[in-house]
Formats: C-alpha cells, structure tokens, sequence
C-alpha cells in the first residue's frame, strides 16, 4: 500500500501536469485568443500612456499600467475560459472526458493554469513596455505586487468566463463576453479614470470585478480610491466563489 | 449466445424518458467478456440512449444498468471501459500525440505508444494537428483514445462511419484482437456487412424495446428475405396469400412484394401476368431488415 501510493499520486500528478500543457498549447496556437487578448490591452497603453501622454506624465503612465494590466487580466480570464469550455461543450469533447477516467478537478486547474499563465505574460509585456517606453519606474516589491494582484486576480475573470462558457454555445459566447468585457471595463475605470465618469456611474463601479481588480492594481502604483485591501479581496473572492459554483452545477447537469 | 463468458455489462429494465418520447422502454442487455454485442437499430430507437446509460453520461429512470458490478458513472467503471462516441470534438489545435499521451497519462497500465499506433493504424500521424486530419484518420484518432487503456469493456458508437474500406478493416482487425483478450465490445453501427464481421451477438432494438437477439446467422435470416418490385396489374391481396409470400401491396401501378425466396415468386408472377414489366429483385437490406420487424413484431416473434 505505501508502495503502490507514491506512484498514483506521481501518475495522477503527471494526468494534471499534461492537462495543463495541452490547455496551454491549444490556447497559445489559437491567433484568435492570443493575439487581442494580449496586443489589446499592449495597444491600449501605448496609444494613451504614451503616444497621447503629451506631458510624459509619469503618474499617469503608472496609473494606465496598473488599470489595462488588469484590464488585459480580465480579458485573458474571460475569453480563455469561456469560448473554449462551450466549444467543447458543443462539439462533445467534455462529453468524451467524462467518459474517460480524467482525474477529479483536471480540467479546471488546467485551464486556470493556462488563464494564470496568459496573465502573468500580459502582465511581463506590459511591465516591459512600461519601464522601457513609458519610463515608469516603480521598487522591485512593486513590479513583484503587480504581478501577483494580475496573476491571482484572473481567476473571478475565469470563473464568470466558465460560467458563460456553460451556458452558450461557441458562436455566441465571444459576443456576449465581448458584451459584458468591454462595458464593464469602462465602468470600472479600467479605460479612464472614474472621477472623469458621470458620478452615477462612479459609484456604482463597485459592483463589477474589474473595478475591484483594478483598484487593487492601483494601490500598489499608490492611485486607489483609497478602500481597504480586504474589501476588494472579499469582492473578488465572491465572484470567484459563486461563478465556479455555479459552473459547476451546470456542468454536472449537462447531459 | 455461449455461456460461461462473463457478464461485463449489464443493463436490466432500463428505462429512460425524454420529454414526451419514451427512449428505453424496459431494455435487458448483457454484454459478455470476449464478445462482440451489435446493437442494431433505426435512427431514434434507442441506441445511443442505451450506450450512453452504459457510459453513465445518463442516468435511467427505471431499471438497472452496472458496469462491472459498478455504477457506470463510478471512477472504477471508467478506468475499465474504452469509448468511441459520434462527436469526439478533440480540441483543433492538438497534436495527435498530444492528445495520446494526456488520455494515456489516466490509466496506471497503459497501452504503450506503439501499440495503440499499430492497432488504430496512426502511423505518420503523430505530429500531426488534429483538425489537419481527415474524417477517417480522426475517427482512427478516437479509436485510439478509446483502447490506451486496456479497456475491457469498449463501447464503439458508428465507429467507422466516414472511413475508407482499408481503415475499416483494419478497426475491425483491432477490435478482433482486443476481443480476443477477453474484452466485451458493443458496437452500434448502420452498416449490416460490420455487424457480420465483428458481431458474436446482434440485438435488434427499436422504440426503446428489444425486438430481436440472437446470433449473427439468425438475425441474417430476416435479412435474407428477398424485395421483388415490378409494374403488374395483379391484385396485391391475393399475391400476398401465395406461398413463400411474406408480404405484397401497391403503390400506384408498382407491385412490391417481399418473399423468402424471389425464383419460386417471380416464376408465378411471370406466368399470372405476361404483361408485367420493369421486373427487379433486391436481396432485402438491413433497413428493411428493421421495417419488417418493427411493423411486424408479432410475426417476428413467433
């Protein structure tokens, strides 16, 4: 028994290990996924961080790297998550893996690695583009603090991307991710800063992830609105929470 | 059926409903160690519903179904049992070796490479994305995933549906093998001449009840009948009532008659009608196989 222990756990390990990989290569050869998700937000700050960014403000390059950071986050933990899930879904591969003996969970920590791992090479670009060409320069702990606030804070992104990926087909959940991404970014002050929204809309920023996010993503650049840490986590650990469960139970009722 | 094999498989009073429609309607099928079950049947009698109850994606309503004394659904039962489904929906992008050794990756003994290539004949393949592949060489693909594991009880759902006659026979080579390994194969399939050269056991189903089982050669009984078409003006009544006349009745001037034999028929039809022309004689298909024993179940059974 103590013998025969060692090696599932090591054969178990290797089923989610591989599961990961292959979630990655399929995402990584997909130009469709790759290249918005991650030239999007690129562009975004460029364009407004320095090309618009007369001045050469470096506290406005700052406040954008943290604000699209978590704003390509958001995108990476969206679409990576939910187009793929109803495509496989819809074509019968989810089907065939519940036929197959895949290990408890395999399938979701594989694509949360793969969403954790777009995210933090989103988050890379970005910090290159930011020390390089928009000269910003923040400590050490502070890249390190970004990277972590963008690599953990994907997954509420995936799991409302999981759960939109199990309830639409293929076909119409690029467009209603695309619906609910892009307003919601502009309302969470992803875009522009909410002080320059109408004050209505301000407020009512707190009821989307990606303000919680991006508030998160502001206080380590020293911008936030100035609310506690544990209210943005306590936020985002909710979406996270409920959309996965609520996933879930969606999964485990399709036929 | 031989006994002493094994029972593997079971589904006992199985009965599932969708909606309005009645799927299974109290289905007892036994699938035996190194055997070949076909199960045969017209689109919407049940089949899928009833390899799909045996793969645990659905749950019935009434009745008993138990993979190796498992529930299907159970992780015991799955670490047995190999599938090809209809839509496998392999994600585009992988490579077929990829998706190999992730599917190997779930079983502590698997098949090792070679084997599975030599067996689903993936030769060259490998490297290869899967979505570059054509029908038959991804439906080879899927009957690879299906036996990496050494499955003894392998469900092939129209395994080799799109595939040319090479890649056929060399599936049906493959399950030979695996089946004389001692594992128990169901395999549905719309093609009679794959049913007579796999099958050990052939059930006949339709409207969720079993309408026919037994050995490959009976079953070929009711096929062997023969379908003789021809333009007459005979009453169709009264040919009906001729001896090795299983069935005559008319649509517009075409008389269409089903008879044990067509010689003995055809003579007499020849003799009572010598103005009858645009004679034809069909050995009588596996779909007509199913028409006759679904509008005659009684006959059938008797």
């Amino acid at each position: 028994m103590a013998a025969v222990l060692p090696t599932l756990h090591r054969a178990a390990l290797r089923s989610y290990l591989l599961e990961a990989r292959c979630e990655c290569l399929r995402m990584l050869r997909d130009p469709g996924f790759c290249i918005p998700v991650t030239a999007f937000p690129l562009m975004f700050y460029v364009l407004f961080a320095v090309v618009l960014n007369r001045q050469h403000s470096a506290a406005t390059a700052q406040y954008l790297l943290a604000t699209y950071g978590a704003f390509g986050v958001a995108g990476a933990g969206l679409f990576g998550f939910g187009v793929t899930i109803a495509l496989d879904r819809e074509r019968g591969f989810l089907r065939l893996k519940r036929v197959l003996p895949t290990p408890p969970g395999a399938m979701l920590l594989a694509r949360m690695a793969m969403a954790m791992l777009f995210a933090a090479l989103i988050s890379l670009l970005m910090a290159l583009l930011a020390a390089l060409v928009a000269g910003v320069s923040l400590a050490p702990l502070q890249w390190l603090a970004l990277l972590a606030v963008n690599v953990t804070g994907v997954l509420p992104f995936a799991a409302i991307g999981l759960y939109v990926g199990t309830r639409m087909s293929g076909s119409a959940a690029p467009a209603l991710l695309n619906g609910l991404y892009l307003p919601m970014s502009f309302l969470s002050g992803l875009w522009l800063p909410l002080t320059m929204l109408p004050p209505l809309l301000a407020k009512l920023a707190v009821v989307w992830p990606a303000y919680h996010l991006g508030q998160l993503a502001l206080k380590v650049v020293g911008f936030d609105a100035g609310q506690p840490v544990w209210l943005h986590l306590l936020a985002l650990a909710g979406f996270t929470a409920a959309f996965f469960a609520l996933a879930q139970r969606r999964l485990a009722l399709a036929e | 059926m031989p006994d002493g094999q094994a029972v593997v498989a079971r589904l006992r009073g199985a009965s599932k409903r969708y909606g309005g429609t009645q799927a299974l309607d109290g289905l007892d099928l036994s699938l035996h160690a190194g055997q070949v079950t076909s199960l045969l049947g017209a689109n919407g009698a049940g089949k899928s519903t009833a390899v799909n109850l045996l793969l645990g994606l659905l749950a019935a309503d009434a009745g008993e179904v138990s993979v190796f004394g498992r529930p299907p659904s159970s992780r015991a039962a799955r670490l047995c049992t190999g599938a090809m489904l209809q839509g496998a929906g392999i994600p585009d992008r992988l490579r077929v070796g990829e998706v190999l050794a992730l599917v190997r990756s779930y079983y502590r003994d698997p098949r090792s490479v070679a084997d599975c290539v030599a067996l689903a004949g993936l030769d060259g393949l490998m490297e290869r994305p899967y979505r570059q592949l054509s029908g038959g060489q991804q439906r080879r693909v899927q009957f690879a995933l299906a036996i990496c594991g050494r499955p003894r009880l392998l469900c092939l759902d129209e395994p080799t549906t799109g595939l040319d006659i090479d890649a056929r026979q060399g599936i049906w080579r493959a399950v030979r093998e695996l089946v004389a390994g001692g594992s128990a194969v169901l395999l549905t399939t719309h093609y009679l001449e794959e049913a007579e050269a796999l099958a050990d056991h052939v059930a006949v189903i339709d409207r969720g009840r079993m309408l026919a089982q037994g050995s490959v050669a009976a079953i070929r009984a009711h096929v062997a009948q023969r379908r003789i078409r021809c333009v007459s003006a005979l009453d169709a009544d009264a040919v009906a009532r001729w001896p090795g006349v299983r069935q005559a009745e008319r649509d517009g001037e075409l008389l269409r008659i089903v008879a044990d034999a067509a010689e003995p028929v055809v003579r007499r039809l020849l003799a009572a009608d010598d103005r009858l022309h645009d004679l034809e004689v069909q050995r009588a298909g596996l779909a007509d196989a199913f028409l006759e024993l679904t509008r005659n179940p009684q006959q059938e059974a008797a």
